[in-house]
């Protein structure tokens, strides 16, 4: 019997042929008047196009050996201060490029381009989030360069973000102690993506009642091997933990791509 | 609000789909999403209504199946069921589980004239 109708199965006829075929697309014609329905098989991921995308932008910087990283935030946790000051510290040693996204305005990438980096402004309109295709489309107007580093700064915002692989190799989120330290609790998908915690702004820890200890534990309930670096963007406090782990990425990335 | 891309891919894919398989109104979708996916049925629902105006699937019903969270603890060494990313173990109260489904979100099928 056809499950979706009830009908029996290669039973009913019209001039002598049956209405149904039983494959993916599975006819209906019950009565004079009513319209023919089917049933047609998808099974694909709502984000499979996105994810096309991010498998494609993942495969050319894997190639090039550039390793890229998707720094995702609340809006005023310090991520361009963070960009910045770690271009500052890596100039002369690393060629990198930025991507910075915001709604509007390219205010953000007027602050990377004074520092001299090559920086491309995305502005998501009203969009909440990157995705893969911005992604590709900027990097081909990057141009680049073999074994670098990709700085992509998202939009503000700890929810939709997590949602959208761009095709980076790690999501690093930051976490603010201006902030609530149950963040994480509430925001768990982006800490459950995220592949480091950079907990920012902590030369302001004598003045604001934020628990250290209690943000890191509820970051390990979501993701319980998030690797925790504590910083100050302004002060330079933890900056060259927070670099070694970069360099450590960039020269595994390299690596893979000459033995590739 | 990601919801809103959401929406806009799940159209595109019935509209790649009305293409190849030759249809040009689709009564129903069926959705599965997985209990701990980051989206928001109901705003899931809203912004498909606005997408889908003027579309193939502007007439079309959203029929969504949620599937049930699922989580291994380390120290049960047991599947358990999770409603939130953030619930400990309803058998040992622990945290850190590692997630192993019910955190997908996919377009299973159409019905189409």
């Amino acid at each position: 019997m056809c499950t979706t109708c009830g009908c029996g199965t290669g039973q009913t006829h019209i001039d002598g042929e049956t209405i149904h075929q039983h494959d993916t697309i599975h006819s209906h014609s019950h009565a004079p008047g009513i319209s023919p329905s089917r049933m047609v098989k998808i099974e694909r991921d709502i984000l499979s196009e996105n994810n096309r995308y991010a498998n494609e932008n993942r495969r050319k910087l894997s190639e090039q050996g550039i390793f890229s990283l998707n720094l995702v935030s609340s809006p005023g946790s310090g991520k361009t201060t963070l960009l910045v000051e770690t271009i500052n510290l890596l100039r002369g040693k690393h060629p990198l490029a930025v991507i910075e996204g915001d709604q509007q305005t390219d205010n953000d990438a007027a602050r990377i381009r004074a520092t001299g980096a090559a920086v491309l402004q995305i502005n998501t309109g009203k969009g909440c989030h990157l995705d893969a295709h911005m992604i590709n489309h900027a990097m081909q107007k990057l141009n680049l360069q073999n074994n670098s580093l990709l700085l992509i700064e998202n939009v503000g915002n700890l929810v939709c973000p997590a949602n959208f692989d761009l095709g980076e190799a790690h999501k690093v989120v930051i976490l603010s102690v201006t902030e609530g330290e149950d963040k994480p609790l509430k925001y768990a998908d982006m800490f459950r993506a995220a592949d480091l915690m950079l907990l920012n702004k902590c030369d302001l820890l004598p003045y604001v009642s934020f628990d250290v200890d209690l943000a890191i534990e509820y970051a390990h309930r979501i993701n319980p091997t998030l690797p925790v670096i504590q910083i100050s963007a302004t002060n330079g406090d933890g900056m060259q933990e927070w670099l070694n782990w970069v360099n450590t990425g960039c020269q595994k990335q390299c690596a893979k791509a000459i033995m590739a | 609000m990601h919801e809103l891309s959401l929406a806009e891919n799940i159209l595109q894919i019935i509209e790649d789909a009305a293409h190849q398989q030759n249809f040009t109104c689709v009564k129903t979708v069926w959705l599965e999403i997985g209990q701990l996916a980051c989206v928001e049925q109901e705003s899931l629902r809203f912004y498909f209504k606005i997408v889908s105006n003027d579309s193939v699937a502007q007439q079309a019903k959203l029929e969504i199946i949620t599937l049930a969270g699922q989580a291994w603890c380390d120290q049960c060494q047991l599947e358990v069921t999770l409603a939130s990313l953030h619930d400990s173990c309803p058998n040992c109260d622990q945290y850190g589980l590692k997630i192993t489904g019910g955190d997908t979100m996919q377009i299973k099928e159409l019905e189409v004239e």
